[in-house]
């Protein structure tokens, strides 16, 4: 054996010992740590059900805010006006983004289509505040009043990349064939987008347009001073008002859009930081429902996501 | 930028082509497409331009002296006076102080869901890591207030002050006492741990599992132990996708503003000391854009948007380069 | 033949399972020490599967199990007290892709020793020069041993990763399909450098094609899958002897190209 020796010289035995030493340590340490990480999940879990739990009920959801220092009282102000903000960021993010996914799967390497990526990334990284300074100086200074529609329109653009992105992600994965098959057969290329296209990443689209809504929904910092807050908002009273002053239907939709509105992450803001004990203990509850909310929508979201990918193998 | 099928000459050319095209529709789809992706295109470019300009009487009244650590004014709304300092400052040492936690926690996660975990495990535990990255940021702030705050970051800044506070290089950066409700920067930086987290691990998990089983069986072949073979190949293979995961947390921490407004205090004093109340830029806007005195004090906070947004602009730009990076050194195998 | 025939492993009996999947059946052979030993047979018969029983490879499969015994200089490697990571040390491997680490030529080959806590320079260089030399690949690179691994042709690319092995002095190297992804003249390289490396190791090789067997290999096992899909041993011998006078009816219609 032509042995150089330089294995000979070692201990072998001390080195592997040592390194032995080092990959258990190191490997328990990663365990470990994920142990750790999984505590403050359990953690916030569990407080925010007890807590929440202990001062949630029908009431709560059905009721306006009473004043301050008052116990009992709801905050179905903002549960609708959550409501009519999210649906107005869908409303005004999701088309847009549907369509600007389709010109990705459609042209994706034009000048147009890598600027379009960087500006979703960049949109997706803009901190959310920056976007609520951006809907005060376009939407609030014009109107001179805060409202529900610059909410609604912050929220659609904190919602616009998220929609966009999964959106561009499921077309990818839809097979070329299926829609020059659908082209070959002479259909016109916007009825083939539609009615193959879509159907085939239907799932997927959905579920990013259900993990936007999330996102939306617990977002509180581009509200502050787009939405601002509104303890008497109540589209039930706006209507009765509107048909009492025999309003048109536009004109009520313009009320129940246009006058500051709540929002259950505004409101937990502003109940959290409040003096009163009645306060602090429905913030707890409104962070249950939100926090509930946002992660049922999220499994919802992510169940369905995988047992569409297993129904297509 | 579109393929456009050559007009078959035997039917009249383009114009016939053109009417064909109208009455498919598809020049109007194509149409539409285009606006929604210029559409979004502009929009960045409209909240750029519409913050850049609306920021202008701070930029021309303060200059770079506005972001400058050294300049004499303070942040005072009531003689009009403003530097960002204090809350630059409060928004690098919490999110630093944030990522210089976080970041090693994450990749042992990382490792331990992508190396270690048997796959039953792993799933519930990448659920975990989901679920923790969707909790609303409000609600990690009133958990951080009435929870984290007294029952972790009083006592540990305590011991913070009681120990490093008494290092005389260091006392700068840990002297206490910490406010008896936890408002502080160190709550601020603990709180942006939990949440930024489940980003830079979600991120660095699919980094190392998309590294081929080859370069794991080739270290290990050599006698490599599994931490060697984690240690030594994989990290390095992945170093770029890591940096681009520890990136994208930087960018959430900087960016983050409920949970950080919710537990940092709120002030433009304490001094360099991670103990004592503060700001970040976040957090300065959403504590006082919506009740600014004046005008100018409104620009300043919207010239802090800017900064923001200057910074998520570099960040996103440094994450791209990364990827362009890696692509090359793909392509050149 | 330069030395007399000597054992250097041992293969006992083995059958190795996949959970409920038996993959090998019953095998047994002799490595012999400075021979080449070709393992051949249709593909899926667990040629691989057994190359890499030879290191332990198959550890890393969850839900592996081996009966039997493999022996490395009369010690049996899957013996509870045995350190895996000796084993895999005096046991090298080549694979069928080649796989350096994104990492210069000089740290792939530098890798493995330093693992055992070689840090001095001027040895690491004396490594690197003789496993690079040992893998025919020292004159092609030696200007540019700060070049990433990454960017040699794919023949070089296997040189080097023969060159990462040897370089921790393993007893025994085992090739998995080395040059399957290779073209005719790289393929030719790596053959006449397994023959050269004969000299100082023990090969085994794992290989589709039945010429390169003939070429390159002292002896040869074929291995075909029974009819519970597990691999089996159908015939073991000097590769001359097995190749012109097969012994079993099986081993003649592969050779001779009947099916497979």
């Amino acid at each position: 054996m032509n042995r150089s020796g330089l294995f000979a010289q070692i201990d072998l035995r001390r080195v592997y010992r040592r390194r032995k030493i080092v990959n258990t340590v190191m490997l328990s340490l990663t365990g470990l740590a994920t142990l750790l990480a999984v505590i403050p999940l359990v953690w916030i879990t569990v407080y925010v059900l007890i807590k929440g739990g202990a001062s949630i009920n029908l009431d709560f959801f059905i009721h306006l805010p009473r004043p301050m220092g008052t116990p009992g009282g709801g905050v179905l102000q903002a549960i609708e006006g959550s409501f009519v903000m999210v649906v107005l960021a869908s409303l005004f993010s999701i088309p847009p983004a549907l369509l600007a996914a389709f010109y990705l799967a459609h042209s994706p390497n034009t000048p147009l289509a890598n600027a379009l990526r960087f500006s979703t990334d960049l949109l997706s990284g803009v901190p959310s505040i920056v976007i609520g300074l951006f809907g005060y100086a376009i939407i609030v200074v014009y109107q001179k009043h805060y409202s529900a529609l610059a909410g609604g329109v912050v929220l659609a653009i904190i919602m616009l990349p998220v929609v966009l992105r999964s959106a561009e992600e499921m077309l990818k994965l839809v097979p070329k064939e299926l829609r020059e098959g659908a082209l070959a057969l002479g259909s016109p290329e916007w009825r083939a987008a539609i009615s193959v296209l879509l159907p085939a990443a239907a799932e997927g689209i959905v579920t990013g347009i259900m993990l936007a809504i999330a996102r939306a929904t617990g977002e509180t910092a581009p509200l502050l001073f787009t939405a601002l807050g509104n303890d008497n908002y109540e589209i039930g009273n706006i209507i009765r008002q509107g048909i009492h002053y025999h309003q048109s239907l536009g004109q009520i939709i313009g009320n129940i859009v246009s006058q500051p509105t709540d929002a259950l992450p505004l409101t937990l803001w502003k109940y959290a930081q409040q003096p009163y004990p009645e306060r602090v203990q429905q913030a707890w509850a409104v962070a249950l429902v939100l926090m509930l909310f946002v992660l049922l929508l999220n499994i919802v979201a992510r169940l369905w996501l995988a047992s569409a990918k297993r129904h297509r193998r | 930028m579109r393929k456009a099928s050559t007009p078959p000459q035997t039917d009249g050319g383009w114009r016939a082509a053109l009417t064909r095209r109208l009455e498919h529709g598809d020049l109007i789809w194509r149409f539409a497409l285009s606006l929604a992706a210029i559409a979004t295109v502009a929009l960045i470019i409209w909240i750029a331009w519409s913050i850049w300009v609306d920021s202008a009487p701070s930029r021309q009244a303060f200059g770079l002296k506005f972001i400058s650590p050294w300049a004499k004014q303070s942040w005072n709304p009531v003689l009009d006076k403003f530097n960002a300092w204090p809350a630059i400052y409060g928004s690098l040492v919490t999110a630093f102080l944030a990522l210089l936690i976080a970041v090693p926690f994450s990749l042992a996660i990382a490792i331990f869901l992508s190396e270690l975990a048997p796959p039953r495990l792993r799933g519930v535990l990448n659920y975990m890591v989901e679920m923790l990255a969707a909790v609303p940021s409000v609600v990690y702030g009133l958990w951080g207030i009435y929870v984290f705050l007294p029952l972790v970051v009083v006592p540990l800044g305590n011991l913070l002050a009681a120990t490093l506070g008494k290092v005389p290089a260091l006392a700068i950066f840990f002297r206490g006492p910490i406010p008896a409700s936890g408002l502080s920067r160190l709550g601020a930086a603990l709180i942006l741990v939990i949440m930024i987290t489940p980003t830079i691990t979600a991120v660095s998990r699919d980094v190392l599992l998309a590294i081929p089983r080859s370069q794991r069986e080739a270290s290990l072949a050599l006698g490599a132990t599994q931490w060697e073979t984690v240690w030594k190949v994989l990290i390095p293979y992945g170093l770029s996708g890591i940096l681009g995961a520890v990136i994208l947390g930087l960018g959430r921490a900087i960016g983050e503003t409920m949970a950080v407004t919710m537990v940092i205090g709120n002030t433009t004093g304490g001094g360099y000391s991670i103990l004592r109340p503060g700001y970040t830029m976040a957090s300065i806007i959403a504590n006082e854009f919506a009740e600014a005195v004046s005008d100018m004090h409104a620009s300043a906070l919207i010239e802090i948007g800017v900064v923001l947004f200057a910074i998520t602009l570099l960040l996103n730009a440094f994450a791209r380069w990364l990827v362009w990076r890696v692509n090359r050194r793909t392509v050149g195998r | 033949m330069p030395e007399p025939l000597a054992t250097k492993m041992e293969v006992q009996n083995i059958s190795v399972f996949y959970k409920d999947f038996k993959a090998l059946n019953d095998i047994s052979l002799p490595i012999y020490a400075n021979r080449i030993t070709a393992i051949i047979g249709p593909s899926g018969c667990g040629k691989s599967t057994l190359l890499r029983s030879l290191n332990r490879m198959n550890d890393l499969v969850p839900g592996h199990r081996l009966e039997g015994k493999v022996l490395l200089d009369g010690e049996d490697i899957y013996a509870p007290n045995v350190d895996v990571v000796d084993v895999r040390r005096r046991v090298g491997m080549v694979f069928q892709r080649p796989n350096p680490f994104p990492m210069s030529i000089y740290d792939n080959v530098a890798f493995g020793p330093r693992l055992y806590g070689i840090k001095s320079k001027a040895v690491l260089d004396e490594i690197v020069e003789k496993s690079l030399r040992g893998a025919a690949l020292w004159d092609d690179v030696k200007d540019k041993l700060k070049q990433s691994g990454m960017a040699l042709s794919g023949g070089q690319q296997q040189r080097l990763c023969i060159a990462r092995a040897i370089a921790i002095e393993p007893e025994v190297l085992l090739m998995d399909e080395p040059a399957s992804a290779l073209d005719p003249v790289a393929t030719l390289r790596i053959e006449e450098l397994a023959i050269r490396l004969k000299e100082n190791f023990t090969i085994v090789i794992v290989t589709h094609n039945m010429q390169q067997a003939a070429r390159i290999s002292d002896f040869t096992a074929f291995l075909m899958m029974n009819e519970e899909r597990a691999g089996e041993l159908v015939e073991f011998g000097d590769t001359s002897t097995l190749f012109t006078r097969p012994k079993d009816q099986r081993t003649e219609d592969y050779i001779t190209g009947r099916f497979g």
